[in-house]
């Protein structure tokens, strides 16, 4: 049942949309130029993402393998971040988008706890070109381009054409050929919350922790580096 | 060596005087207890006042760690405040009279503690301004507040708390704001006149008062429980590893009955210091709160020793690779503080010799609660630091912004307190009156008969027990 502003999943229901990304990581070059799309289309601030590839490498010299992972949100049909939200600020659209009401947004950041796949983020209060600040942020799925009929701008400068956007209820769209003919798979089904983004031959070094040991540390380097250089100057420069 | 619980042959005119001495003339060291407070309470407010000018970054609160310190510390707050519930409404209807001399600083902790703690979810918002939005308010447009969201439930169970603990900390004052009223002059009579509701001490109002009291005491203690059930589930209701554990809302509130009992001790050894309570707050009472801090303590630690085994043998990978980290990870110092302040030193309590020594237990409560306060700390950061996802793990340590407004918070707390001590009377006279006329005629079977009419009450002519309990 929906509640409030709630839309119920529309996956599968006849005459509406829902709006789903394939990520075919057989054809990902690791170019980050869907990041580079994103931030120049939202201007999303230094230190937060809305999507972001992960890189990691593995085995040894002259064996060596690099792996990506672009990471966005995942739209779930049954998101954590909706139903934690206490003003309703976050809400499901009825075409299958997880979106942010910026006005209603108090900064709580209980979406962002909620979340499993660190996909929300804060923005800075005083922002130069943009009005929207100081609110929890996330991405949309370029809802505003999708409604006008363009894809996504992520998906627009992929130039391996890893990332692919559509109608899951439209059964001649390119995302639902993909996922009807290739394994795909979602990051932490069984977390229960449905997740809309489909990867296409991920690798299990990046969609799993692996087992509890020091090794697994070092995954957390690249993220590290960034909090490292921007640890001291916090306090007082005030830059998120 | 003092084995009695009060002194018998103390003179009723003598426990009035004693009090009521304890409400005037505030000497040096007063004035510069608030002093320090109020330079505590500046620094938050400067702190708070940056940013809410800067935003939440000059915190440090943001992706991933976007709940810190402020959460923390809300929840340790929250905590101490069962301490007071526990005692007044709790070993009242247990009829363990022990409580009576001890229960209202305790009840005054409870209310500002949670006035403390209620400040906490605000300034944490990032636009402090809309915090109202929470809350169910008639608005035009009809929107309400997402009713599934445990945020929600915690503003409802906090604002209901404290409506409710306030209430009962003053229904239990009326008669001694009669006894003030009756010995003041200039604005405290003014004052004591209003508050004390034109109390006359006679029949029906004694009855009344007692048929009150008691309703409110059952009505605090679910609403005690739940009120920390509730902030467990701010943590227990995402499916965040580490948070997302079943035994949460016990574990919360055992942990908070613990904290809350640590700083009871503190407070009365305080308490008895500086106001010379000798008499009512004695080393026996002293005593039984701490075999009641030591019995909390082995629950609380019963409950830890559950959630390490329930993740340990889950094998949710996630989950058991936070709890490596948390023991052998970057957190290590903080969670075997932790252990150490939780589990190990309440043993302490254990020995009879330590249990009566002041200076001994004074230092170990504030350890006590300083392991309570990291017990939080534990439970919030390390769960943000090592998520599902490799990629945002991340150790920070909290911003001189949380920190200052943390300081801040046991200065407003301090403050509180310390207007309470010299605006009320900080130990209860009726009640004390009361212990003192039962335990005088425990020796009397008559009088045993005519007064305590309980089951569990010694039947005339029993011998009584060395503890006089």
């Amino acid at each position: 049942m929906p509640i409030g502003l709630q839309a119920e999943p529309s996956l599968g229901v006849p005459g509406k949309k829902r709006w789903a990304m394939v990520i075919d990581l057989r054809r990902c070059i690791g170019c980050m130029a869907c990041v580079c799309a994103d931030k120049a289309e939202f201007d999303v601030p230094l230190g937060v993402w809305r999507t972001i590839v992960k890189v990691k490498d593995t085995g040894n010299y002259p064996n060596t393998k690099r792996h990506f992972m672009p990471r966005l949100c995942n739209h779930c049909d049954n998101p954590p971040c909706v139903r934690n939200c206490p003003t309703e600020a976050t809400y499901k659209h009825e075409d299958g988008f997880v979106l942010q009401r910026y006005d209603r947004c108090i900064t709580c950041r209980t979406c962002i706890a909620a979340c499993p796949y660190n996909a929300r983020h804060v923005l800075p209060k005083n922002r130069d070109r943009i009005k929207i600040s100081g609110v929890i942020d996330k991405c949309t799925f370029c809802n505003h381009r999708v409604e006008k009929g363009l894809v996504p701008a992520c998906v627009q400068t992929c130039l391996g054409r890893s990332r692919i956007f559509g109608d899951l209820n439209d059964p001649k769209s390119e995302v639902s050929r993909l996922v009807a003919r290739n394994s795909t798979v979602v990051l932490k089904p069984e977390k229960g919350t449905q997740p809309q983004v489909y990867y296409i031959k991920p690798d299990r070094v990046m969609t799993e922790q692996i087992a509890s040991h020091p090794v697994s540390y070092a995954a957390r380097s690249d993220a590290h580096a960034f909090y490292q250089h921007n640890r001291g100057s916090k306090f007082f420069s005030g830059v998120l | 060596m003092q084995t009695k619980d009060i002194n018998e042959n103390i003179a009723w005119a003598k426990i009035n005087e004693d009090v009521l001495r304890s409400m005037e003339n505030p000497r040096m060291g007063y004035w510069v207890a608030v002093v320090c407070c109020v330079a505590m309470v500046m620094c938050a407010v400067a702190a708070e006042i940056y940013q809410y000018q800067v935003g939440m970054g000059p915190a440090n609160l943001n992706w991933p760690h976007m709940w810190d310190l402020y959460i923390a510390t809300f929840v340790f707050w929250i905590g101490m405040s069962h301490s007071g519930t526990l005692l007044s409404a709790i070993l009242h209807i247990i009829q363990a009279d022990w409580r009576k001399p001890i229960y209202r600083f305790a009840e005054a902790m409870t209310t500002f503690s949670l006035m403390t703690a209620g400040l906490f979810p605000i300034i944490h918002l990032g636009r402090v301004w809309n915090m109202y939005w929470v809350l169910p308010y008639v608005s035009d447009r009809g929107i309400w507040p997402n009713f599934r969201s445990p945020l929600v439930w915690d503003a409802f169970a906090i604002t209901t708390y404290l409506t409710s603990s306030a209430l009962f900390l003053f229904i239990g004052m009326i008669p001694d704001l009669a006894i003030c009223r009756d010995s003041a002059r200039g604005w405290r009579q003014k004052l004591y006149t209003v508050l004390s509701l034109g109390w006359q001490g006679d029949d029906r109002q004694w009855r009344n008062f007692r048929k009150i009291y008691l309703l409110m005491a059952c009505f605090l203690i679910p609403l005690a429980v739940s009120v920390h059930s509730i902030v467990s589930a701010d943590f227990a209701m995402s499916i965040m590893p580490g948070w997302h554990i079943t035994t949460f809302p016990p574990y919360f509130v055992a942990g908070a009955l613990y904290s809350g009992c640590a700083a009871i001790i503190t407070l009365f050894i305080l308490l008895r210091y500086f106001f010379r309570f000798d008499e009512y707050m004695t080393i026996p009472i002293l005593e039984k709160t701490c075999k009641l801090t030591f019995a909390i303590a082995m629950v609380w630690s019963y409950l830890n020793i559950i959630e390490f085994a329930a993740t340990w043998y889950g094998h949710d990978m996630v989950a058991k690779e936070l709890l490596i980290a948390k023991f052998v990870g970057p957190h290590a110092p903080y969670f075997w503080m932790m252990l150490f302040c939780g589990s190990v030193l309440p043993f302490t309590l254990a020995f009879e010799k330590l249990r009566r020594h002041l200076p001994t237990m004074f230092v170990v409560s504030l350890f006590l609660n300083l392991g309570m306060w990291l017990e939080r700390w534990m439970i919030v950061t390390p769960t943000l630091s090592f998520s599902y996802m490799p990629f945002a793990w991340d150790v920070m340590w909290p911003s001189m912004v949380q920190w200052a407004i943390v300081f801040g918070s046991f200065g407003w707390f301090g403050l509180l307190f310390l207007v309470f001590v010299k605006v009320f009377p900080s130990v209860s006279m009726y009640e004390v009156k009361e212990m003192v006329f039962h335990r005088r005629h425990y020796h009397s079977s008559a009088l045993a008969n005519q007064f305590h009419r309980r089951a569990s009450d010694p039947k005339p002519g029993d011998e009584p027990s060395k503890e006089g309990a």
